[in-house]
């Protein structure tokens, strides 16, 4: 059953505002209440038809909590993000946004602060993106006149001093929960944790890190995390998703920036008889073990082209013990908001 | 396909890179150079009545080309204009593909390398190490804003000079 808190006027409307929360969004209603949060990732279409975004979420509708629109992610051109995230919101959806610095500078990364939450945009993730080199435009001039951690605190100035960062007035700030990304499987390993302090102090409330597949690494890391007591600062989501084939695996590890896959978890799929049901083994298996970490608030599934397994995932983790995150078919009427709220 | 060649400009020759030896030298006697850079520092402040003297504007274009000369040298400078060598272990963000200069991205190799150009080692990588032998790991935690465009090529040591002045 929906939480009460979760039920706005209309699927798309923005939430009532609660005491102690920046904005009027899902997600992070969720966490504060610390539910076990679940979010996913989607590749915007290479395509100007609105439909492509519904056929790709659609099977993991009411199985997370929130959903990814990347910016340009590997440095491919794809629709933007914030098109794709006031989309997902005319159906009910709750997007984070994600902004990369890599492709705008200072004075558009703002502009799209404000339109993407006047479009309903509740959440933005906070990102310094992949080189253009990595991408189909290696050609391009990379931008990165911000980096996620100026760009958290820009964002952050704007929402609670209400002022772009040439001082001038905004007047009317956007609502949003801010985020950034953090990857522990990438060296200076000792660095990492500072680093996350680093964006924290710049504004980051919640973090969803990079595809996790080593948990004792992780372990180490979330070690250092609640050494510097940075769990209770922000609330962290890990990165975990399924590996389709061994041979997946190698080509994501060669070809795809700051993702670790130890050769333990390449034998394992290799050895199996079904690679794809043992991959998606693998991630319920990690799912279920940094569940169990004190510090972890929630999942961030990315499963490229495997959305269909997403729902099957979250099943089997059992993480969310039975909570049932928004879906279209919960028509939501003022009859049910008043029964709701007086339960 | 071998890793590199992923992040290999299609059909266009990689672009030489500098140099890196002395820069990975500065990085390693980091201690050294950093007593050398505070000490320097504290002649640059004393200066500053000189300075206003002669006019920072005239002395703008003399010292910037000796500067440049210098740290490009010892740290393949890139004439930002507002140097935070001294927060950053002794190696120059500025040569980070990226330009991040508030730590690494989340692209760095197994090995210690960059993402863009996988010869080549990280910044941020060789950040840590710098600052650890300078014992200045805290000063990485500063939280840098983003770069005023507007002062590259121009001289960070006038403007620590003017800045001493200031405060």
């Amino acid at each position: 059953m929906l939480h009460p808190d979760d039920i706005g006027p209309t699927p798309w409307a923005p939430l009532r505002p609660l005491p102690g929360h920046v904005s009027r969004g899902r997600l992070e209603r969720v966490l504060r209440r610390g539910e076990f949060a679940v979010t996913a990732e989607i590749n915007p279409p290479d395509s100007a038809d609105p439909d492509e975004i519904e056929h790709r979420i659609k099977p993991f509708e009411g199985w997370v909590d929130a959903i990814n629109a990347t910016d340009g992610s590997g440095a491919h051109c794809h629709m933007s993000s914030v098109a794709v995230s006031a989309l997902l919101i005319r159906m009910g959806y709750s997007p984070v946004t994600q902004i990369a610095c890599r492709d705008h500078n200072r004075i558009a990364i703002q502009g799209n602060v404000l339109g993407a939450a006047a479009l309903g945009v509740a959440n933005i993730l906070c990102l310094t993106g992949d080189g253009v080199q990595a991408g189909d435009h290696p050609e391009a001039k990379p931008v990165f006149d911000l980096d996620s951690i100026s760009l958290l605190h820009t964002i952050r100035t704007m929402r609670d001093e209400k002022r772009f960062l040439s001082g001038r007035k905004i007047t009317g700030p956007p609502q949003v929960f801010v985020g950034a990304a953090e990857n522990p499987f990438a060296p200076p390993y000792d660095f990492r944790a500072i680093r996350l302090g680093k964006k924290i102090a710049a504004g980051a409330q919640f973090i969803q890190t990079q595809y996790c597949y080593d948990v004792p690494m992780f372990a180490r890391f979330m070690q250092r995390v609640r050494d510097l007591g940075l769990h209770e600062k922000c609330f962290i989501l890990v990165g975990v998703g399924p590996l389709a084939s061994a041979k997946a695996a190698r080509f994501i590890r060669a070809n795809v920036p700051g993702v670790h896959i130890p050769d333990e978890v390449i034998a394992r799929i290799e050895s199996a008889k079904s690679q794809k049901a043992e991959g998606k083994r693998v991630c319920v298996e990690i799912i279920q073990q940094v569940r169990d970490i004190a510090g972890v608030s929630g999942i961030h599934l990315m499963a490229y082209k495997q959305e269909e397994s997403i729902s099957e995932i979250v099943h089997e983790s059992g993480v969310l013990a039975g909570r049932m995150p928004w879906r279209r078919d919960l028509v939501q009427t003022t009859q049910a908001v008043e029964t709701q709220g007086a339960a | 396909m071998r890793p590199e060649d992923a992040f290999a400009h299609r059909g266009v020759a990689r672009r030489p890179l500098p140099s890196r030896s002395l820069r990975l030298w500065s990085v390693r006697h980091a201690k050294l150079l950093g007593a050398t850079y505070r000490m320097f520092e504290k002649v640059l402040r004393g200066l500053d009545p000189a300075f206003r003297r002669i006019g920072y504007s005239r002395l703008e274009r003399p010292v910037a080309s000796l500067e440049r000369a210098v740290k490009q040298a010892l740290f393949d400078c890139r004439m930002c204009g507002q140097c935070v060598l001294s927060s950053t272990g002794l190696s120059c963000p500025m040569n980070c593909p990226k330009g991040l200069r508030n730590g690494p991205c989340g692209g760095v190799r197994a090995n210690g390398n960059c993402e863009v150009h996988p010869e080549m080692p990280c910044v941020w990588v060789q950040a840590y190490a710098g600052a650890e032998r300078m014992d200045a790991v805290a000063t990485l935690g500063q939280v840098q804003g983003p770069v005023d465009h507007r002062r590259a090529g121009k001289s960070s040591w006038l403007q620590a000079a003017q800045d001493h002045a200031a405060s």
